[in-house]
Order: C-alpha cells, then sequence, then structure tokens
C-alpha cells in the first residue's frame, strides 16, 4: 500500500469528510492555510482535469515547502489558460519559457537558487503530455540524468489539447484525435506505439517517480508531499480527464480518472530510486467499456460498426497493467 | 595582467572575473576550449560562487540560462554555428523576456555541408532575434567586450552576444591583459535584475501577449536597443577610464578622415585590413578601414558619418545572404540611404577560406578604380563552379554538390557514376 | 615581422611548438602570434602552425605564405607537402631527422651563402633520450633558438617551466638544451666553412 486511506468517506463519491476530521488530518484543499497558488478566473475548460491537478499539486508543494516555491511550466493549455494577458491565475512566482524547456528552465532556476545560498526555495516544473513525452523529453531526460533538484509534473490528458487534440506519445491505442482519425482499417491511434514515461523516469534511477490522479485527492497530495521531502531529480505522472478533447460530460471528470485507474488502464503508483515501493491498489475492478463508453474519442468502438476486437485488446493491456504492477487488492493486501 | 595564452582561455578568463552565478554549456567546436577552462575554474574552487551545468543539448544550455537569469541569477553560455541554430527557439524567448544573458558566440560556418570553420553567418542568422551583437576585433578586444557585455546587459535588460572569429581568435596564442578582479568589479555592479522569481514577491513571467499589445512589447525591445546606441560608447569611454585601452564602441575608424575609398568589415579581418592599408598608404592612396564593433544595435548614424566624405566604399564580409548578396552590406546601405555613396560588396572568408593581404591588395585596388561587380566572391575557384554548373545542365543524376566540388579539387578520392 | 612555420604530423605536438614558441617571444618582450592550420586534424595527417613574432601588434590573420623559418618536425613530409612554398632563400630551416640533406634530396635547396641557417637535429631522439618517448617538438625549439637566434634558449625553458612541471619539464629542458647545443655546434662549423652536412 502506497499510504493509509482515511476510512470513512460519503458512500457514492468517496469524498472523504473533511469537517469530520481533526484539522492536521484534513487534507491541504480543505485546510485554511492552502495557498491557492491557482487562484480562480482562470479560462479552463468546465471540467477540466488538468486545473484541478494543478490545484491540488501546486497547493501540496507549496504546503510542503512553506511557501517557498518557484513554477516553471510549458506551453500548453494549462499556461494559456492560467495567464489571459493581461491577468495571471498565480500566487507563486511563475516563468512560461517555451514548449519543450520547462525542465531544463526548472534547471536553470534551481542552480540560481543554489548559487544564491536559498536552499530551502523548492523548484516544480510543469508541462502537459505533449510538452513532458515528446517535445520536452530531451531536457527532461537531462534533467533526470543530472538528478537536478527539480520536480517534474506531468498533466497527461493524453493529447496536444489546447492546439486541437492532436495526438501525442502519452494517446492510448484506439483513440481519436484529430490526427488519428476513426477512419480506415485501424481507426483511431494505432496500437504498438507510446511512451511510458513514468518507467523511463524510473530507469534514470531518480529518487522518486509517482503516478497519481485527479480521483485520489489525498493520495495525490501525499505523493506530492512526499516528492518534496526529498532532494534531486522527481518526477509526478498525474492522469487528468479533458471533457473537451476526449468528449466527455465536463462533470465526468473526477470518475473518468477513478475508471482508469479501477480498470487497471492506469497504473496508480509509486518508485524510489527505479524500484515500485507502493501501489494504489483497485477497489473495484471494472471492465474497460465501462471507462472507454461515456468518452466520444472512442465512440467508434461501440454502436453500429463496433470494433469488439480492439476492445479486448485495450482490456488484455489493463490485464497486463494489473499483472505486472499487482493491481489487485489480495487476501494478503 | 600581460599574458600570451589562447583566445578561449584569455574570454573564460575574463567571463570569471565578471562573477558568472551559473554557467551552462553544451560542447561545440571552436567554443569547447572556453566552457572547459570556465568549468576547471568552477570544478577547482577557483570560481565561486557558481553553478556549472553540464546540459544535454544546446537548446537546453539556453533554457537553463534562461530559467537562472529569470530567478536572479548572472548567467553566460557559449556556443557557435549548429549549436546556435538549435537554441534558436530559445534565443529569442531570452531576448523577448528581457533577460540579461552573456553568451560568447564563436563565429563558426553553418552546414550543411558541415564545416567547423570560421564564418559570420551564425552569429547574422539571429541578427533580428532581439541579442545585442558585438564584433571582438582581437583576442583583447574578446576579453574585455565580455565585460562590457555584462554590464550593458544587466543595465538595459537584454541579452547580449560577444561574437569572436572561431578558431581565428578561440585559437590562436596572442598577448592579452587580463584585469585584476578590482577593476572588473569597479566596472560591474551585482546584478540587480528588472524581474526575478522570487517567492517574497511572486509574479507570472511569459505569459501571452495577444494583438492588443504585442506591437508595443516588440517596440519597446527596439527601444532599449536604441538606448543601447547611446550607452555602448559611454560604458566603453567608463572601459577606458578604468582599464587603460580603448575597447568596444560601435564603430572604429582608421585612416578615414581623408579617404577617398573606405573598407568595411567586422572582426579579425580588420587586422589583415589595417596592414594591407598601411601598405596602400605608403603608396599614396587614399584608403581607409571602418571597422563595425555593434552589430546590432547597427550604428546607421556612425557609419553614415563615417563614410559621407568617402567616395566609395567597399563591404568585405563573411556572411553571404543566399539569393541575395551581402548581409552586412545591407545594413550599410541603408546607413548611407540618400547620400549618392557608391558602395561595392566582396563575400569572402566562407567557411574558413584564408583571406590573404595579396588579394586584398588587388581587391581594394580594383574598388578604389570602381572595377567590381556588384557583389565579388574573393578568391572563388570559377572553374570548379562552373564545372558543376555544366555537370547539372548535363545530367538529371549530378550528385552530391559538395562530394563533387571536392572531387574536382582532389580532397576526396570517391568515385562517382 | 619574423615568421615562422611549423611541418609536422598530428600528435607530434606542432601546435604545441608554435604555442610555446610565442610564449618564448613573449617573455622577451616581443609581440607573438601562434595559431594553428585549420584543416581536419587527426593523428598522422600533416599538420601545420604558425607563429610571428614582432616588436609591434601584430594584426595580420592569414596563414604565412612567406616562412622566414620553416621547422620540419616530420621529414617524411618533404615529398608529400610542398613544404618550401613561399621560403625565402634566406630563411632558416631546422629539420628534425639524424640524415644529411645530401641524403633528403634537398642540397640543390640550399644557398651556399646561407648554408649555416639549414639545420639538422635529431630531435625524435634527443627527446626519447630525455623523455622516454618520441616527441620532437621542444628539443626543436631550442634548436630553433640556435639556427636563428631570433629567441635564447632561456626563455624556451621558460616556456618550458610554464607548460610542464617536474619531470617531464626537466626531461624537455634537458633535451631542448642538448638539442640547442647540437644545432649551435652545427652552426658554427657552417660558419667556419666545413658544414658536415
Amino acid at each position: 500500500m502506497s499510504f493509509q486511506p482515511v476510512k470513512f468517506y460519503q458512500t457514492g463519491t468517496f469524498t472523504v469528510g473533511n469537517r469530520l476530521l481533526a484539522p492536521d488530518e484534513r487534507s491541504v484543499q480543505a485546510s485554511q492555510r492552502r495557498s491557492n497558488s491557482i487562484s480562480s478566473g482562470h479560462r479552463a475548460c468546465q471540467g477540466c482535469g488538468e486545473a484541478l491537478g494543478a490545484r491540488y499539486a501546486i497547493d501540496a508543494a507549496m504546503e510542503a515547502s512553506n511557501g517557498q516555491l518557484i513554477a516553471a511550466n510549458a506551453t500548453g493549455c494549462l499556461e494559456v489558460f492560467s495567464t489571459p494577458y493581461p491577468e495571471s491565475s498565480w500566487q507563486v512566482p511563475w516563468i512560461h519559457s517555451l514548449f519543450g524547456n520547462a525542465a531544463a528552465v526548472a534547471t536553470g532556476i534551481a542552480a540560481a537558487m543554489k548559487v544564491k545560498g536559498k536552499p530551502e526555495v523548492r523548484v516544480v516544473a510543469q508541462g502537459g503530455d505533449g510538452g513532458t513525452t515528446d517535445i520536452g523529453f530531451g531536457c527532461l531526460s537531462g534533467m533526470f540524468e543530472r538528478n537536478d533538484d527539480v520536480l517534474y509534473i506531468c498533466y497527461d490528458n493524453e493529447a496536444y489539447m489546447n492546439t486541437g487534440v492532436q495526438r501525442s506519445s502519452a494517446t492510448p491505442p484506439a483513440a481519436r484525435t484529430s490526427t488519428t482519425m476513426p477512419v480506415g482499417p485501424e481507426p483511431g491511434n494505432v496500437f504498438g506505439q507510446g511512451k511510458n514515461v513514468p518507467e523511463i523516469a524510473m530507469a534514470h534511477g531518480i529518487p522518486y517517480v509517482a503516478t497519481a490522479t485527479v480521483a485520489d485527492l489525498r493520495d495525490l497530495e501525499y505523493k506530492v508531499k512526499k516528492a518534496m521531502s526529498m532532494h534531486g531529480a522527481r518526477y509526478l505522472h498525474i492522469f487528468v480527464p479533458c471533457p473537451l478533447g476526449w468528449g466527455a460530460a465536463s462533470d465526468a471528470t473526477i470518475s473518468l480518472a477513478r475508471l482508469a485507474k479501477e480498470t487497471g488502464l492506469f497504473p496508480v503508483f509509486e518508485a524510489e530510486n527505479g524500484e515500485v515501493t507502493g501501489v494504489l491498489k483497485i477497489r473495484h475492478q471494472q471492465p474497460v467499456e465501462n471507462y472507454l463508453m461515456p468518452q466520444k474519442r472512442f465512440a467508434h468502438l461501440f454502436g453500429k460498426n463496433a470494433h469488439p476486437e480492439t476492445v479486448a485488446r485495450i482490456q488484455a493491456k489493463a490485464e497486463r497493467n494489473i499483472r505486472k504492477y499487482g493491481l489487485l487488492a489480495t487476501e494478503e493486501n | 595582467m600581460l599574458k600570451q595564452i589562447e583566445g578561449s582561455k584569455a574570454v573564460a578568463q575574463g567571463v570569471a572575473l565578471c562573477r558568472p552565478e551559473v554557467i551552462c554549456a553544451y560542447p561545440i567546436s571552436p567554443q569547447t576550449h572556453i566552457v572547459e577552462a570556465l568549468g576547471k575554474m568552477v570544478k577547482g574552487g577557483e570560481l565561486t560562487p557558481c553553478e556549472f551545468i553540464n546540459v544535454e543539448s544546446e537548446f537546453a544550455a539556453m533554457s537553463v540560462a534562461i530559467g537562472a537569469s529569470a530567478a536572479g541569477a548572472r548567467s553566460y553560455t557559449a556556443t557557435a554555428s549548429q549549436g546556435l541554430l538549435f537554441m534558436a527557439e530559445a534565443v529569442y524567448n531570452a531576448s523577448g523576456l528581457g533577460l540579461p544573458i552573456v553568451m560568447t558566440v564563436a563565429n563558426r560556418a553553418i552546414g550543411a555541408p558541415i564545416n567547423i570553420w570560421n564564418d559570420h553567418s551564425d552569429a547574422l542568422s539571429q541578427r533580428d532575434s532581439g541579442w545585442l551583437q558585438l564584433f571582438a576585433e582581437t583576442n583583447q578586444e574578446a576579453l574585455d567586450l565580455h565585460i562590457q557585455a555584462f554590464r550593458l546587459a544587466e543595465e538595459i535588460s537584454m541579452p547580449v552576444m560577444v561574437c569572436m572569429d572561431g578558431f581565428i581568435l578561440t585559437h590562436a596564442f596572442e598577448r592579452v591583459d587580463v584585469p585584476e578582479q578590482a577593476q572588473v568589479d569597479a566596472y560591474l555592479p551585482p546584478f540587480v535584475p528588472r524581474q526575478s522569481l522570487d517567492p517574497a514577491e511572486p509574479m507570472s513571467i511569459g505569459a501571452m501577449v495577444g494583438p492588443e499589445a504585442f506591437m508595443e512589447v516588440r517596440y519597446l525591445a527596439h527601444a532599449k536597443q536604441m538606448q543601447a546606441l547611446e550607452r555602448i560608447p559611454q560604458l566603453s569611454a567608463e572601459f577606458k577610464t578604468i582599464f587603460g585601452r580603448d575597447s568596444g564602441g560601435l564603430v572604429r575608424t582608421y585612416c578615414t578622415e581623408d579617404a577617398d575609398t573606405i573598407i568595411i568589415a567586422m572582426g579579425s579581418i580588420l587586422g589583415t585590413i589595417k596592414d594591407t592599408v598601411d601598405e596602400m598608404r605608403a603608396e599614396g592612396h587614399k584608403i581607409g578601414v571602418l571597422g563595425i564593433t555593434s552589430y546590432r544595435p547597427f550604428p546607421l548614424t556612425q557609419v553614415r558619418d563615417a563614410l559621407i566624405h568617402a567616395k566609395r566604399f567597399l563591404v568585405l564580409e563573411k556572411s553571404l545572404a543566399v539569393g541575395m548578396g551581402g548581409i552586412l552590406a545591407t545594413d550599410v546601405r541603408m546607413a548611407v540611404t540618400g547620400t549618392g555613396l557608391r558602395g561595392f560588396t566582396a563575400i569572402a572568408g566562407l567557411g574558413g577560406r584564408p583571406i590573404y593581404k595579396s588579394s586584398l591588395h588587388k581587391l581594394f585596388r580594383q574598388a578604389e578604380k570602381e572595377e567590381l561587380p556588384p557583389n565579388t566572391f574573393l578568391d572563388l575557384d570559377w572553374n570548379v563552379v562552373n564545372k558543376q554548373l555544366e555537370r547539372e545542365k548535363q545530367m538529371r543524376r549530378s550528385g552530391p554538390i559538395a562530394e563533387n566540388v571536392l572531387h574536382d579539387l582532389g580532397i576526396v578520392s570517391a568515385k562517382f557514376g | 615581422m619574423f615568421q615562422v612555420r611549423f611541418h609536422g604530423r598530428g600528435g607530434q605536438g606542432v601546435v604545441t611548438a608554435a604555442e610555446m614558441l610565442s610564449v618564448a617571444a613573449f617573455d622577451e618582450g616581443h609581440h607573438a602570434q601562434a595559431f594553428p592550420s585549420f584543416g581536419s586534424e587527426r593523428t598522422g595527417a600533416p599538420v601545420v602552425a604558425f607563429c610571428r613574432i614582432d616588436q609591434k601588434e601584430i594584426r595580420l590573420r592569414e596563414p604565412i605564405i612567406e616562412p622566414d623559418a620553416l621547422i620540419i618536425q616530420d621529414p617524411t613530409l618533404l615529398h608529400q607537402v610542398d613544404i618550401f612554398a613561399g621560403f625565402k632563400p634566406d630563411g632558416y630551416v631546422l629539420i628534425n631527422t639524424g640524415k644529411s640533406f645530401e641524403d633528403l634530396g634537398l642540397s640543390e635547396h640550399i644557398q651556399a651563402a646561407y648554408l649555416d641557417r639549414w639545420c639538422a637535429v635529431a630531435a625524435t631522439e634527443i627527446s626519447i633520450k630525455h623523455l622516454g618517448r618520441p616527441m620532437p617538438n621542444v628539443p626543436l625549439l631550442g634548436g630553433f633558438a640556435a639556427v636563428s637566434g631570433k629567441i635564447k634558449l632561456a626563455s624556451v625553458i621558460k616556456a618550458i617551466n610554464g607548460k610542464f612541471s617536474g619531470k617531464v619539464a626537466a626531461g624537455n629542458i634537458a633535451a631542448a638544451t642538448e638539442a640547442y647545443e647540437k644545432v649551435m655546434a652545427e652552426k658554427q662549423a657552417a660558419l667556419r666553412g666545413g658544414k658536415n652536412a
């Protein structure tokens, strides 16, 4: 188990009753001291998973660093909707440079803090999947390899959303994007491609790698705080549904994130120095259809010209993850 | 202190005296000796406090410098040619954000074909990026310009590129006077940023700017370079009072007062040009030299003032605007618009082709007699060129141009078709 | 201005030799400029390096095309590269060899009036003797001081101490000194008219 969940919650929503907890047991989001790092008024879509994930993550990082935090942000949805000229939602020192260099910019900031004798000031880099797994990959790997004192947070909504939903190396098989249309013999994104950046991060042997979703707030906050308790290169990969890009209802963000975990399609785990040290178990395993059907980007797999064999392949992928990471709770755990 | 050292080492020592706080670099010929020397100084504790970061690409190098500079640290990097192009997006980003990064560009040709030797195409490819660009004539000036660059950059909050000819200057051993730390400290105060990432005063840097404000923001970058046109001579004068020598400035004239013909150039070639001009003066030719030190901002007024009393000018440049002609020449012509001055362009030294004094003697005499076409390619082997053009006329699969030329020159023995 | 052109192969320290000569000249209060030819370098390939010495600032940047002195570190280059291109007949030549100029086929290059300006010294053997490895560049500088008189041996020694330390410096100094003495003897013999070419 990666953390000890609070044992009671409201049925149906799994909301953890913060008013029923002592103040020091409450989540950062429920705290009166919450830094509100990304304030309201930003221009994200209704139900944006990335806005939620950023709020959760950066507030937790601010708590962990006593408010001594600087953030570097890649180009992308988060950067665009949080800083619509002439406004900014950020209440932390924040810089946006380019699409592919957030990790390198963060390295520079960390070096500056070191040389200025300010080790208490911590550095976070953040970007979407496009800016992390594709164009930012070189700088990310360089930052990992040097073990620079940066926490890199990737908000993964599985495509280049801000430019109109184009495929990235994080786009799952069979998903429709504007560059992987649901036509032809293999509709949607093809199988056999894609990049598992958390595992690549682990291969760099960095101190801490973790995945999380916006459905499990406490798990996410725990992982941010754990990462912030360490120094060196750390990577957090957060699954953030995108209602617009995925063609999902704007109130389904959290349930979709939960389903990604409960089907086994998105393994939630943490690793230290290249080895998995904890896994968030699936509570009640769900068939992948329950996750795929509410999203229009998978609509071509169902209905009149259904592709049950593709759905079966996706299910097989989920089963592999479950096996590989030990995602199902057994008698012992 | 006077030393006989390699140009790269001189620059490294000059940069170190400027108390840089973050140095990041990726190796590329011919700048590597500079960052190697700096890296050694940092690792050995000679240069402290300073963080030296071995980055994984030039794009990362400029990006790390951006982060460090935005966080208030005095930042430095060095590159050339392909590396400068690889970081091009970040180069524009740095100037757009107004970050006073100083970068050495060890001028080198850009491929294809790959070529590691000197010309000015790399720096000039970034001439519109917003970076200030200063060209050193000697290794002494290369060292001195870095000190002036940090001061200028931080004052106006814009990045500065110090350009020095790759190999010709970087790898040449010559006499330099390496200043004392106290002199540099007197000239260059600690970095006080106009903006910085600071938890005590959070701000957002790098927001999107739309049509409603972009023109104003870009104009302000231009305005800063216009301010630099005034400050550069003043900073050079101040440099002289502390360090005791002429260095930097916008332009430098040599024997131009009564000259009928003026040769214009940038960088180390000015040395060979001056020797040629001295010999021609001894024979009674009224010829002079205008060296341009500040290429960006381009000193339109000073160039015009230097040329206005001459009859003609010749721009000798190590750069080529393919499909157009000279690059420096175009800027010079802008300066003399409306004066009726007759101008000629000579493209020379591309890819490290040596420029011989004997060739300059011929060229300058032709310029005096105005017996030059608008564009001259100095010492071009027309036989080889025409042979290739003919080859292309005769057959479709004429082969790669570079390899054909090398074959014709007898440099490679590869056989074709 | 005095212009020295060095010829050798990659790995023989040709560039270092030019640099050290410039340092020696600087130590004597001259202006000096040293730089390598900018061809592709790899071990064994022909390498050229240049050193200019003058009493005023050196502004010229072209490769040396009319050398006042040639230092030839590898005689196998003699018939491979046009070593004597632009060489002034009254210039100085120092060749790293144990052979005679006749054996090398160079006799017709040497004018009688300048017999004493052409010297040969087995610098590789001297360096092996004092350093244990073939590195003829430094002894040749000692030889150059002797044949040309343009720099003092003491300046060469100072340049050696500036670049090397400990046993390597000592070995180089011994090698440079031996080469100096041998070349000086050869030069004196030529001046006396009995050159053992």
